[in-house]
């Protein structure tokens, strides 16, 4: 099989998850900052990385794109530190340093010998409290962004699509408005804007702390209090509410027109549940079922569309629920040269509808089942990707609890838990429809 | 958002970090060798192929077959169908991924000690015994299709191909591995059989593996896995003459930031002065926030995301390469700025502390990359296909540690050539 859209496949759901108790270790400084440990000693290298429960769904209305803004900026200096200095350091000493925004959160890593953990920690924490910004650097850096943002979006149809689905699905909760910014309020982002979500939310009360590889964790205690541990914490930080969306009751469709696209597709979000602390069984039957409708090869979609009736180059459906509010349920269907989109969203409903009357295939659940039991062990291999589990299950309200307690969860999933989540999740009145396609008028020209 | 750069800068400290890789060569019973680490730590096994020749074998007329043959050992198999063996694969929970490219085929597995025979009973199928079902073909045909369609008008393939067919005309080297619309169309079943003959034969064959597996296991499997495959397959191609006469090339397509491809000839693997040109390109644009094309194009000018430069040392062509993109009425200034910094360079060289630190981050990043049993394999089957001798990994540092200044400033001048230096520019570029 081909590898097919990378911009639509890299949203596909991330990895399955693992059960990784035995190398984690976890707790808390007296300030407030959470700290998580995970060890893997086969190499002398560490990841040391600072996640903050802060992401661009934090942002105030007008300045959207400033969490993204503010992560480019903590690259500049602090009171002891010159511009460009912190990556410099990390580079000197064989290391490698960058950070992403999302959401629901920002982080901030560098990945490097494991000798070089109490450098790191040093710098880490002086730039969670003493950033040093001046005009310039906000409009040189403000230039990178928006060239960041031509990039990612503004060049790509796929991109843009995106964009204007999200915006109908969430009306009210800022996962409706793009992470990088729009860019008329990135145009005008701010020294004060930037330093007043700086002051906000970054904090230790706010921060998790993970590492990940050759490191024993009560050393990595020591050296946290030494560094973090004496950062005051922000008494004003508050409760994380946002607004909430109201109960969507009507179906929203758009048509996204670009004479870049050459590859029509629809694809549709639901707005679905996210894992929540204590109760993330509806969430783990929504993975399942994302697995089983889109998961590659041999699922229902691929099955139906691509195999049976050969009308779809390809297609897809993801969960992300690991969120600190309501998620979406995506579904994508990529017709064959020759199907019209009408026809790709009319066999995206009827298969739906086929599989609320087939119900989940026992061998299909097996075999999905057996590959979560894999991706624990394969899991060890990779003790980064442990190291994201826990920064973003941490920064989306979930415990260390509830990350030991998924595996499970996810094995406890029956055939009926999926049905059920299905039955409540693809209500058209809870979805967005969009058409990607090239203007019709240029495709007659074309023709 | 990845900010995608990374650093260098200031101060130097020792570094005590080597690697340690303990890399074993076996050669199986019937005359098979590969590379191989034991971790038994993990119950897993990591495995890499490289069949040498790749997409570059593809027949004349034939563009994309080789790729095409590759996206198709998965589906169909012996006696099963794309489906029979996808489900067979996850019932194992082993992954398998083939891929092309110009110079090699890849083939990747991963599969656990629990069920490995049966996982590789199952890759030999698809190894050995592809069936290219019609209806397989045509499904992964309309998948090709629909990738070079969508390249068509994506300003970064759109410079890519350009640069492409400037730098190479009609080598292989000079199209896309994937073929074009209309190669890919006209591909027959019998096609893609010939190409399975002239790219997966074991005289071009380099493997390594790393994990839960002896010696004696390992050759076994190796013998189970490849012994069927025919002894010998097409002949390699001949060397590809670079072509580029410098300059900037525009390919009009509307979009609002323009996309440059850039680049001249670079230097072989194997060329004495390759390590003082890898430190040189580190410094150059290859290094990260602090390399000079990242300093001059994004951090003073803000004109670009990212920009970067790379040897491409490939087997039948050595290239340097670059990337930058900016908007339409920003690309023009960054493409003097780049051409600047290529003539700086030349001019006056590297100073002692950029060499400095240049090496401090190679050196000390290097033992990095060994970090989980399907990265030490890929590095290791990449060192065979180099040529590189086994105790490689031990010795690389000190071979970047004995790169002088008078090297590299001396390969800056022989090696960089601003006026040949070639863009191939996609987008609506203003001022060019």
């Amino acid at each position: 099989m081909m590898r097919f859209l990378a911009g639509v496949a890299a949203c596909a759901m991330a990895a399955l998850p693992l059960r990784a108790e035995e190398q984690v270790t976890d707790f808390r400084l007296e300030n407030g900052m959470q700290v998580v440990v995970i060890e893997d000693h086969r190499a002398p290298v560490v990841m040391h990385m600072v996640w903050y429960r802060a992401g661009a769904a934090d942002e105030t209305p007008g300045v959207s794109g400033v969490a993204h803004f503010l992560e480019h900026l903590l690259f500049k200096g602090t009171e002891t530190l010159e511009p460009g200095e912190f990556s410099a350091t990390v580079a000197a000493n064989g290391g490698r340093d960058n950070a992403f925004t999302s959401y629901d959160y920002t982080a901030y890593f560098q990945r490097i010998a494991a000798d070089r953990l109490e450098l790191m920690m040093k710098m880490e924490s002086d730039r969670m409290v003493n950033l040093q910004l001046d005009e310039e650097d906000i409009l040189t850096e403000r230039e990178v962004i928006i060239e960041e943002r031509n990039q990612r979006v503004e060049n790509s149809p796929a991109a843009l699509m995106r964009e204007q689905l999200d915006a109908a699905q969430y009306l009210n909760h800022r996962y409706g408005v793009p992470i990088i910014g729009w860019r008329h309020e990135m145009e005008t982002l701010s020294l004060e804007d930037a330093l007043a979500y700086y002051e906000k939310f970054y904090a230790p009360n706010n921060a998790i702390l993970v590492v990940a590889g050759d490191v024993d964790p009560d050393e990595v205690h020591a050296l946290a209090k030494t560094y973090y541990g004496v950062l005051p914490p922000n008494p004003d930080l508050g409760e994380r509410v946002r607004p909430v969306e109201p109960p969507q009751t009507a179906a929203r469709r758009m048509v996204f027109e670009d004479p870049r696209v050459a590859q029509d597709y629809v694809r549709r979000s639901y707005l679905a549940p996210e894992r929540d602390p204590g109760a993330q069984e509806t969430a783990a039957a929504l993975t399942i079922l994302a697995e089983i409708l889109g998961g590659g090869t041999t699922s229902f979609f691929a099955e139906k569309l691509q195999f049976d009736e050969q009308l779809a180059v390809y297609t897809g459906a993801w969960y992300g629920g690991t969120s600190l509010d309501d998620t979406t349920f995506d579904l994508i269907v990529v017709p064959k040269d020759g199907i019209g989109l009408d026809e790709a969203e009319e066999a995206m409903d009827r298969t739906l509808r086929d599989f609320m009357e087939t119900g989940v295939d026992p061998e299909q659940l097996d075999r999905i089942k057996m590959q979560l039991r894999a991706s624990q062990i394969y899991a060890r291999d990779d003790v980064e990707s442990i190291a994201n589990r826990y920064g973003r299950a941490l920064t989306s309200g979930l415990t260390i609890a509830d990350v030991k307690a998924w595996p499970e969860i996810l094995e406890a999933v029956t055939e009926e838990d999926i049905l059920q989540a299905a039955e409540m999740v693809f209500a058209l009145d809870n979805s967005v429809t969009g058409w990607l396609r090239a203007p019709q008028a240029a495709m007659e020209v074309n023709q | 958002m990845i900010r995608v750069v990374l650093t260098c800068v200031l101060f130097f400290v020792a570094l005590p970090l080597r690697a340690e890789v303990d890399i074993k060569e076996v050669t199986s019973p019937g005359g098979i060798k590969a590379w191989l680490v034991e971790e038994p730590s993990i119950p897993f096994v990591a495995l890499e192929l490289r069949f040498k020749g790749g997409a570059s074998l593809d027949a004349p007329g034939k563009r994309g077959a080789t790729n095409l043959m590759m996206g198709l050992l998965e589906e169909g198999a012996g006696e099963l169908d794309a489906r029979g063996f996808a489900r067979a694969a996850e019932s194992l929970a082993a992954s398998f991924s083939y891929t092309a490219g110009d110079d090699a085929v890849s083939v990747s597995a991963r599969f656990l000690t629990e069920n490995r025979d049966k996982a590789v009973d199952l890759l030999r199928l698809s190894l050995v015994d592809p069936t290219f079902p019609e209806q397989a073909v045509e499904r992964v045909r309309g998948q090709v299709l629909s990738g070079l369609r969508s390249d068509m008008k994506d300003p970064n393939a759109i410079a890519g191909r350009a640069f492409k067919a400037m730098a190479f005309g009609d080598h292989p080297y000079g199209t896309p591995y994937e073929g074009s619309l209309e190669s890919v169309s006209a591909l027959t079943r019998d096609d893609l059989v010939a190409a399975h003959k002239a790219v997966l034969a074991r005289d071009r064959l380099y493997v390594s593996a790393v994990g839960d597996i002896t010696a004696e296991d390992l050759g076994v499997l190796l013998d189970t896995l490849l012994g069927d495959l025919p002894e010998t397959g097409a002949p390699m191609p001949g060397p590809a003459e670079l072509r580029l006469e410098g300059g900037v090339e525009v390919v009009e397509f509307d979009t609002p930031q323009s996309v440059a491809h850039f680049g001249q000839k670079g230097l072989e693997r194997d060329d004495e002065d390759f390590f003082a040109a890898y430190v040189m390109n580190v410094i150059l644009g290859g290094g990260g926030f602090e390399s000079r094309l990242m300093t001059e194009v994004r951090e003073k000018r803000g004109l670009t995301y990212g920009v970067y430069s790379y040897l491409v040392p490939k087997d039948h062509a050595a290239l340097y390469l670059g990337s930058v993109a900016s908007a339409n009425d920003r690309i023009a200034e960054a493409i003097s700025v780049i051409r600047a910094e290529w003539e700086r360079l030349v001019e006056d060289g590297v100073t002692q502390d950029e060499l400095d630190k240049a090496k401090a981050l190679l050196t000390g990043a290097y033992p990095l990359r060994f970090d989980g049993n399907g990265a030490i394999a890929r590095i290791m089957v990449g060192m065979q296909l180099d040529d590189l001798p086994i105790d490689y990994i031990k010795t690389r540092n000190d071979k970047v540690n004995a790169v002088t200044r008078e090297d590299v400033n001396r390969v800056a001048r022989e090696l960089l050539d601003p006026e040949g230096l070639q863009f191939v520019v996609a987008g609506k570029p203003e001022g060019l």
